[in-house]
């Protein structure tokens, strides 16, 4: 038997009364993909900053080639052969590619010498690792798939064997993020030893060896993946059995809710981002939006829910809505019933460092049943808050906490809670399970579902074509500002839309 | 040929004043480029303008003065350092204590050091800078153009005045061609970076406040001991909030930074020089001349500038984070 690449034995680490991590064992062959899932919240990073010298364990051992090996630092961890991608890259914007590579492992003094030396060795990596970048480039300059290659570049410039990549895909598109997998595909190959962390089954089921399942602190399994399937991983994650497929019976499509025809909208840079397309969404149907981000989706949410002008025609109920000046606010929406469950929770949907109660009210704060006098009645607006907290099972069950106390998921079920609870006639909703744990998927797909079958409309926008076939009833892709065309979902396939996805025209439905 | 001498004089005059503007704007650059936000350049100039003139008066050695005042001026810096790097506070705040500090301290011990009214005794000889006159300067002062240009202009300022000058190139050079350089850079874009590439965030933030506190206190010294003799009740007059507007203005930049210094400088000497301009019976006012500098700076400051941004992480204390 080969000795592990990396061997943990009985790690804890507890933060205050929270046991992040809880006697944690671990071993993982040298040249393999070894998964590590979890629900967000199971102590999957917090395991992870451990071997990076983030964090100091409280009990355990780290080996590191068959030699005990304290990591104290993230120098430590980097003279280990330890390399870390993390989920939000730790670059610097306004330097280029090769500055950034070169930061923290210069040669001397002065920066000439390590330049030309870095460039030298970049050339030889990206030959070896087909990896990639202009050196020359600024990171604000590139797109975040080529930020992460600088990520994976800079550790394998600091001779790391072990590399750990934390959600790597969370930003990436499909086809970035194919292209990674392909890459430590390469990097596996070399002989180097891979740790991704992610929530993404398929991920786990497609490009790993092996899996380790978190739940709550401790590691509930470790198995070969070829020996496992996505509904026992799910199971071994949440602790008891998870629907992966959106149970739900056919739409039953009403008279039409939404219609949209030739809306253009233009950014603030004044370039078009929706190119007059038409779309109709009707009632008790849930209609998604597919497409790579960046190609109009975002924008035609933002002058739904009143956050954006345009121009053309929209009609709720067949009374047109203004596109722009009074009245195309996002309160008048609000007003119209049309819910938003806006793309970014953390920058549109929340206030961040308000109480879970306060972000109850935002968009209804003028609502009667808040007002008492002159002065917001807080008591009742709590009660409520207590109501939708329980009704959609949010986690911790405290109106008090601020919205960044709670973990991704359950910052989402509270914006669906405010949304859903005033039974819109359209609901907006974007990406409603980016970073969002599969408990809380699954539970937030359920909602979006019912409320359909209550003969709602529902507008759905969503990067992750999973998403986009288990909840929708039609299917339009966007692409550079168009609708490329709708499909239903039994009669297409991922290849079809990904075709549509990347411009490929197909036949207007 | 009057009119070019008196260009000459008031480029002159314009290089004096420019200089301590220059070193607490450099000052303020190697500060803020690190992430620490410095409103207490003010402060630390104020206290070692004091302590250099005190030092100064006491032992009749200028250069034991600069080394007080540098001195003074670090114990400052440290002060905002801990402050803001190792307890995490806020870096206004702390600048503004600072600031505080060193106006009510500096004339309280005046008083009861000098008991000459918070001022320190004027200095005389070996007790202030003298001028260093380059060679030839005077012999040369008599060809026409280039002879005023080099002895008046050139020749026959303080040594901190040139040491203020070369520090222009060499912070362009310490910021962009050395290692030091990068990561002090990076420190205040992304310190997550640094921390993470195995590089000690506080030491860097530590290194880039002492630097800042070594450059307040030759440019407070220079107020003290070159441009003036002695000390005066808030004798920095706001210099410390100009220099940051000109480290605003100049975009963090070093060459820039001194573009806008000798900017302010030459506002201030033409408010000298020209103390009543008479505009045809219409007699502009020595007040409003003298408050030239001052509105220009408001007037930078209220955007006039464009669009500058200070680096990402500014006024941020880092906390590791996953």
């Amino acid at each position: 038997m080969t000795v592990p690449a990396i061997e943990l034995k009985g790690i804890s680490k507890a933060f205050g009364p929270v046991q992040a991590n809880k006697d944690i064992s671990i071993s993982v062959a040298p040249g393999t993909i070894h998964g590590i899932i979890g629900e967000n919240g199971a102590g999957k990073s917090t395991l992870m900053s451990i071997l990076y010298g983030f964090y100091k364990a409280d009990k355990g051992e780290i080996w590191i080639n068959g030699n005990k090996t304290d990591i104290p630092d993230s120098q430590a961890a980097i003279a280990a052969g330890i390399g870390m991608v993390f989920q939000h890259f730790k670059l610097v914007e306004n330097f280029t590619v090769l500055e950034n590579i070169v930061l923290g492992a210069e040669d001397g003094g002065l920066l000439a010498p390590s330049l030309s030396k870095a460039r030298k060795e970049l050339k030889a990596l990206e030959e070896e690792y087909e990896l990639f970048v202009d050196p020359d480039k600024r990171i604000d300059e590139i797109g975040v798939g080529m930020q992460q290659r600088v990520e994976i570049l800079k550790a394998l410039y600091r001779k790391a064997e072990i590399l750990i990549l934390d959600e790597p895909t969370g930003v990436l598109t499909p086809s970035e993020a194919d292209q990674l997998f392909r890459i430590l595909d390469r990097l596996r190959a070399e002989g180097k030893t891979i740790i991704v962390i992610t929530h993404k089954l398929r991920e786990i089921m497609e490009n790993t060896d092996t899996v380790s399942v978190m739940r709550r602190g401790q590691m509930t399994a470790t198995v070969k993946t070829a020996d496992t399937s996505p509904e026992e991983l799910a199971e071994l994650m949440v602790g008891r059995k998870v629907l992966l497929q959106v149970d739900k019976v056919p739409a039953q499509p009403g008279k039409p809710v939404l219609k949209i025809e030739k809306l253009s909208v233009f950014d603030s840079a004044g370039v078009e981002r929706v190119k007059g397309i038409d779309l109709t969404v009707r009632a008790g149907e849930i209609v998604g939006i597919a497409g790579v981000a960046g190609n109009g989706q975002s924008e035609l949410l933002e002058v739904l829910g009143g956050m954006r002008p345009g121009q053309g025609s929209i009609k709720l109920n067949g009374a047109p809505l203004a596109l722009s000046g009074p009245g195309s606010d996002g309160q008048a929406r609000r007003a119209q019933h049309i819910a938003h469950v806006p793309e970014d929770r953390q920058r549109e949907g929340l206030v961040m460092d308000f109480h879970a109660w306060e972000n109850v009210a935002f968009g209804y704060h003028r609502d009667p049943a808040y007002q008492s006098g002159i002065f917001m009645n807080n008591a009742a607006l709590r009660a409520d808050t207590e109501r939708k907290i329980e009704k959609f099972d949010v986690r911790p069950p405290d109106a008090w906490l601020t919205a960044k106390s709670f973990s991704g998921g359950n910052q989402q079920k509270i914006v669906v809670a405010r949304e859903i609870e005033r039974n819109p006639d359209l609901l907006l909703v974007g990406q409603p399970t980016r970073g969002v744990d599969i408990g809380a998927i699954e539970f937030i797909h359920k909602q979006i579902v019912a409320l359909r079958d209550q003969g709602k409309a529902i507008l759905l926008v969503s990067v992750e074509l999973e998403e986009i076939f288990s909840l929708s009833d039609r299917i339009a892709v966007m692409f550079d500002g168009h609708v490329m065309g709708e499909r239903l979902p039994h009669e297409t396939d991922e290849k079809e839309l990904g075709l549509l996805m990347a411009g490929v025209a197909g036949e207007a439905a | 040929m009057e009119f070019f001498i008196t260009f000459i004089q008031v480029l002159d005059s314009t290089i004096r004043l420019a200089t301590p503007l220059l070193l607490a704007c450099l000052a303020g650059l190697y500060s803020e480029r690190a992430g620490i936000f410095d409103i207490g350049l003010e402060g630390k100039m104020l206290m070692a303008a004091f302590f250099s003139a005190a030092v100064a008066a006491v032992t009749g050695s200028v250069w034991l003065g600069l080394l007080a005042g540098i001195a003074s001026s670090l114990v400052l810096s440290g002060l905002h350092g801990l402050a803001s790097i190792t307890f995490r506070g806020n870096q206004l705040i702390s600048g503004v204590a600072i600031n505080f500090l060193a106006a009510g301290m500096t004339v309280l011990v005046a008083q009861s050091w000098f008991e000459q009214g918070g001022r320190t005794p004027s200095l005389f000889g070996g007790g202030r800078f003298t001028p260093i006159n380059f060679p030839f300067a005077e012999s040369l002062s008599g060809v026409p153009i280039i002879g005023p240009i080099y002895s008046e202009l050139l020749s026959g300022h303080s040594i901190l005045v040139y040491v203020a000058f070369l520090m222009v190139p060499a912070t362009w050079w310490i910021l962009y061609r050395t290692r030091f350089g990068l990561r002090l850079r990076a420190v205040g874009e992304n310190p997550a970076a640094v921390d993470t590439a195995g590089v000690s965030v506080v030491g860097l933030r530590y290194a880039a406040v002492a630097i800042c506190g070594v450059l307040c206190g030759i440019a407070g010294a220079y107020l003290a001991t070159a441009l003036q003799a002695g000390f005066v009740k808030d004798m920095t007059a706001g210099r410390g909030f100009i220099a940051l507007a000109a480290l605003i203005f100049a975009k963090w930049r070093p060459w820039h930074a001194m573009g806008a210094c000798l900017l302010f400088g030459l506002l201030q000497a033409i408010a000298l020089r020209f103390q009543n301009i008479d505009l045809g019976g219409v007699v502009i006012p020595v007040q409003a001349m003298d408050a030239l500098p001052y509105v220009l700076t408001v007037v930078i400051l209220a955007g006039f500038v464009g669009k500058a941004v200070p680096p990402r992480a500014g006024g941020e204390p880092y906390v590791k984070e996953r």
